[in-house]
């Protein structure tokens, strides 16, 4: 039998040679170094490629090349539709209420397919409004950084910031987690009363779309720089915390909400209050700016 | 004409009352005023601990001989700042000037750039001899002393994440803040020392963090992470600039794609013979 | 022993009759078997772009059943304890502990993981250059516009999928994409609240019931709805047959092309062998998601730099350019801001591909089937309309991934903002205009070759003599529209 491509047989052969030696390889190094990722994945990899070439060449040089062809199959039947179509309409001899039975079925199926997707309300949530607008601040709650440590304004210069949550509650909540940031007194231009020594606290979730802020800018001297500011690091809005946290830049929509803070007999910060807006990302619920 | 009436108890009393408290209000506004908030210490920075040897004394005139040379345009001559030009460095602590200066940051041509780093302008001594003079000038955060082999990475990592990765990028690759760029951290010719001076220093844009807020140890740790990044843990082979997916989609594009295609056009036929 | 001296007794053509009538006797398959044998393929280059996907989708199927053996779709939190020493003694999910374990612990975990991941990206690319392919070939034509449904769905569910797959490992990067999912779904007018409420089982980060119906999403629902569909997408190929390019022997009605058996059965595993070698080798070689660097998620961390993988970046690119607002009337919020880039942009997008074959079909009233495929040049207005699209996507894009590059070069994000809104108003405006005058001047060039050549014809004058005259041919037969200015006459209609 006369060889159709001698060279591309020996390519074949070669090819598959050096592929059965590279499967071993990786079996070996699976026995005796199985953490070496780069090997493993050479060694399979490699393995592969020669496969690759080998059934390549057979199918472009090694097997019959011949071309074929051929009719496409019409797919337009006109008597067979004709035929279909009125089968399936003569549903209708013999049978004489027949808007009846449709409207009766209709309202069987509207009932049927409600009843399908109602299991689906299992998965979902009680009283929405309720459960986002969640908080479990209110006047009193001491601050605790994460590792439960009560939060001191000796922990605070101008210029500082750290990440706080209520004592005891779930950090994980979503109304839990605050950054508190220290500017100087002279700098509060709004709700300074919630701002002692210029130390003001916000929720730490983006009402944009629900990221932690977590860049707090603050100038080592503004005139040749910026303004002090939380930013977000997703979609870079910007919340000057000078006005409690007006949106300056970026695609979110309200300002971050404020928690107003005090100071104890102890030196440390608790809440004064709830917070003044909305937590989070905008939804139906939220009332403009809040 | 009647006899000039003398003032009451009750309005000396308030008299005395507004006149300090607008003096108070005065000495506040000029401190505040002068050249701008100094960030991480009070308004009215206290007096450095004066010098208490010869060699300090003649290593602060040699500082200040260098600054009036190189800092003095933009600091001013008595290093309290030029309005809308540059700060004060009364307060900023030795720790500030030996970031910025060892980092390269300072001196800074143009004053509304972002400092960035470059190679440093002076050597160590003249470097020493600024510290020194800038930490005369008033109460301010001192060059902290770092022990990376005392430093926890696992605890390093968790602050850094908490306190530095918004604007750091978790793998200390730098990132973008509104208004500057956050310089990467997984650099070999950062120090140490220069991470713990900038934690207490808060550079350009950068927040401050007390001791009692970051101790000691807390920047022992985080200095050791910062260091680990330099050469990360890549098990999974190329680290292709370790930010993540941007360069991993066009290494799918631009290698995996792009060679499939080649593979493709290998396999396939051209146009119709 | 007695079994290898029979195979040398008996012939090819014998052992195989015998091994077809095992078969047949059993399900009577022979004429089937035959008529795929002699299936033709018409093979240009071009055409193997869907199969990449269909193989990296195959990989994806392998790699990710060895990777659901070893992962925990767990909250529960728990100590980390395994090889990878930075993180011990932290607190994380076991979602996130067992992802540090395959990558590991568990023996060759780690490249199969990154496989599994490279083969995310590289199917849904794959699904796209094909895509693309039909669309700039017309083969989305009647009788194909039903299989066009499918293909644009298999990609949605490809991007919703890889989506899910990589928000699994509970890492920092994949928690910070679920807390914008989340952002996205609560900006839904009227039901955003419920609908997140619903998703996540409870306010965000989610119960822990979050994780498993995640992980059920992603490795049972929707890999069951892709092979479906791409079942349904083969079939209906085979049943139409593959459309083809013209060229010398092809017409409407017929296909020419390479069999079956054998040729095409070796270059389609050549194509899946290749597509597989080149994601294990950078499974293995090039690093991927490293969640171990990143560190678990808690809802009050964030890093800079965090980007979706990248067929989600067109989607971070439309969220940042949307100026700051939620649509309100009045008091009331009816979308908030991530609604435009998060779901009304890619609404947008979807549909106009949906509606693409209804589009074309009303504009040129062509309502006939098509199995001869246009090359691009062969449909100016659709080439540059396609263009013109994907631009305005692509603008989008880099909007979304090159802020870091462009302010490492001193172009700061808030002028890249106003920048790329700009660009991805008048860029495709653009991109249209070119792509259509090029594509209409490489069809007529081909039309009539001399159009536009100039030169000097010598004739012979009736007394002998030569003349020259210089000459430039119309491009379009005597109306003279742009060609160069010449005092002599024109030579016409070539």
């Amino acid at each position: 039998m006369k060889s159709r491509s001698p060279r591309g047989e020996l390519v074949v052969v070669g090819s598959l040679l050096a592929a059965g030696a590279c499967a071993v390889a990786f079996v070996l190094l699976y026995i005796f170094d199985s953490h070496n990722t780069q090997l493993l994945g050479l060694s399979l990899g490699l393995a592969l490629v020669f496969l690759a070439v080998a059934s390549v060449v057979a199918g472009r040089k090694v097997v019959d090349q011949r071309k074929g062809v051929e009719e496409r199959p019409v797919l337009v039947q006109e008597d067979v539709e004709k035929e279909v179509a009125e089968r399936a309409v003569a549903l209708r001899e013999g049978v004489s209420r027949r808007k009846l039975i449709v409207g009766a079925g209709a309202l069987a199926g509207a009932g049927v397919g409600v009843a399908a997707i109602a299991p689906l309300a299992s998965l979902g949530p009680g009283n929405v409004s309720e459960t986002l607008k969640a908080s479990p601040w209110k006047k009193g709650v001491p601050l605790v950084d994460d590792n439960d440590k009560l939060l001191s304004v000796d922990q605070f210069e101008v210029g500082s910031w750290t990440t706080a949550f209520p004592q005891h509650a779930d950090k994980r909540a979503l109304g839990s987690a605050i950054v508190v940031v220290q500017i100087l007194e002279s700098e509060v231009l709004k709700n300074p009363q919630w701002a002692p020594r210029g130390i003001m606290a916000y929720s730490k979730v983006c009402t944009h779309a629900g990221c932690a802020i977590s860049l707090f800018r603050y100038p080592t001297y503004e005139p040749t720089s910026q303004p002090p500011a939380l930013v977000c690091p997703c979609h870079y809005s910007t919340f000057d915390v000078r006005k409690s946290a007006e949106v300056v830049f970026g695609p979110a929509g309200r300002p971050l909400p404020q928690l107003p803070l005090a100071i104890d007999a102890n030196n440390n910060l608790v809440a004064a209050g709830n917070y003044d807006g909305n937590i989070g990302p905008a939804w139906w619920g939220v009332r403009k700016g809040t | 004409m009647r006899r000039p009436r003398r003032s009451s108890p009750r309005t000396r009393m308030i008299m005395v009352i507004l006149a300090l408290v607008f003096g108070a209000g005065a000495v506040y506004g000029f401190a505040v005023g002068s050249a701008g908030a100094q960030k991480g210490t009070s308004v009215n920075p206290t007096p450095a601990t004066p010098p208490t040897s010869d060699a300090q004394r003649q290593q602060i005139a040699r500082g200040r001989t260098l600054f009036l040379d190189g800092c003095s345009s933009c600091h001013g001559n008595d290093a309290r700042g030029k309005q809308n030009i540059a700060p004060t460095l009364v307060g900023a602590g030795s720790a500030a000037a030996d970031f910025y200066l060892t980092t390269g940051r300072m001196p800074l041509s143009n004053p509304t750039d972002q400092p960035t780093r470059a190679q440093p302008a002076y050597d160590r001594q003249d470097i020493d001899a600024l510290d020194a003079y800038v930490g005369s000038l008033g109460q301010g955060p001192s060059i902290p002393k770092v022990d990376v082999a005392m430093g926890n990475i696992k605890n390093g990592l968790a602050s850094f994440t908490l306190h530095c990765a918004g604007c750091h990028q978790v793998g200390g690759a730098g990132g973008i803040v509104t208004g500057a760029i956050a310089p990467p951290l997984n650099e070999s010719d950062i120090t140490p020392t220069q991470v713990a001076e900038a934690i207490r220093v808060g550079p350009f844009l950068m927040p401050n963090f007390n001791a009692n807020q970051l101790s000691d140890q807390d920047i022992n740790d985080i200095a050791r992470y910062v260091r680990s990044t330099v050469h990360p843990d890549d098990a999974g082979g190329w680290g292709i600039g370790h930010i993540g997916p941007i360069p991993e989609g066009m290494i799918a594009w631009f290698l995996a794609i792009a060679s499939l295609l080649l593979i493709a056009r290998l396999i396939g036929e051209r146009e119709p013979r | 022993m007695s079994l290898l001296k029979r195979r040398r007794e008996v012939s090819d053509e014998e052992a195989a009759t015998d091994a077809v009538r095992f078969v047949d006797e059993r399900l009577g398959i022979a004429p089937l078997i035959r008529a795929g044998m002699n299936y033709l393929f018409p093979d240009n280059w071009t055409f193997l772009f869907g199969e990449i996907a269909l193989y990296a989708f195959i990989v994806l199927l392998i790699t990710g059943t060895y990777l659901a053996f070893f992962f925990d779709p767990s909250t529960a939190t728990t100590t980390y304890t395994g090889g990878y020493a930075p993180l011990h003694g932290v607190q994380m999910s076991e979602a996130y502990n067992s992802t540090l374990g395959i990558a590991f612990d568990v023996p060759a975990g780690l490249v199969i993981r990154q496989t599994h991941h490279w083969a995310a990206l590289v199917f849904v690319v794959a699904m796209v250059v094909h895509l693309m392919r039909v669309f700039f070939t017309g083969a989305f034509r009647k009788p194909r516009d039903a299989n066009w449904l499918i293909g644009v769905t298999l990609v949605t569910l490809g991007i919703v999928e890889g989506f899910a797959g990589y928000s699994l490992p509970d890492d920092l990067l994949s928690g910070m994409g679920l807390a914008i999912a989340y952002g996205v779904v609560l900006s839904i007018p009227f039901v955003g609240g419920q609908l997140a409420l619903l998703i996540w089982d409870g306010n965000f980060p989610g119960s822990s019931a979050f994780v498993d119906r995640l992980f059920i999403v992603h490795v049972f629902i929707v890999p069951l709805i892709i092979l479906g569909l791409i079942g349904v997408h083969l079939a209906i190929i085979m049943r139409q047959k593959h459309s083809q390019f013209p060229g010398p022997g092809r017409t409407e009605r017929n296909v020419v092309g390479t069999p079956l058996w054998p040729a095409y059965t070796f270059r389609a595993l050549g194509m899946l062998l290749a597509t597989a070698a080149v994601l294990f080798l950078l499974g293995g070689l090039v690093q991927i998601n490293p969640v171990w660097q990143y560190g678990p998620y808690e809802p009050w961390l964030g890093t800079n730099g965090a980007q979706p993988d990248w067929y989600m970046g067109w989607l971070i690119g439309a969220l940042r350019l949307m100026p700051g607002f939620d649509f309100t009337i009045g008091d009331a919020t009816i979308a908030g801001n991530p609604f435009f880039g998060g779901i009304l942009f890619p609404g947008v997008v979807f549909t106009v591909l949906y509606l693409w074959p209804s589009i074309e079909r009303r504009i040129t009233k062509d309502k006939r089937r098509h199995d001869l495929l246009d090359r691009p040049r062969d449909k100016p207005w659709r080439t540059a309309f396609g263009s013109a699209f994907f631009t305005w996507i692509f603008t989008i894009f880099v909007a979304g991934a090159a802020d870091r590059i462009l302010v490492d070069v001193g172009f700061p994000y808030e002028g890249q903002v106003i920048f790329f809104r700009i660009l991805a108003l008048v860029l495709p405006v653009v991109v249209f205009i070119a792509v259509y005058f090029v594509c209409r001047e490489l069809k007529r060039s081909e039309a009539r070759p001399l159009r536009h050549w100039y030169g000097t014809v010598v004739r012979r004058a009736d007394d002998g003599s030569y003349e020259e005259i210089p000459v430039e041919i119309d491009p379009d037969g005597g109306n003279g529209n742009g060609t160069r200015p010449t005092k002599e006459e024109k030579v016409g209609g070539e």
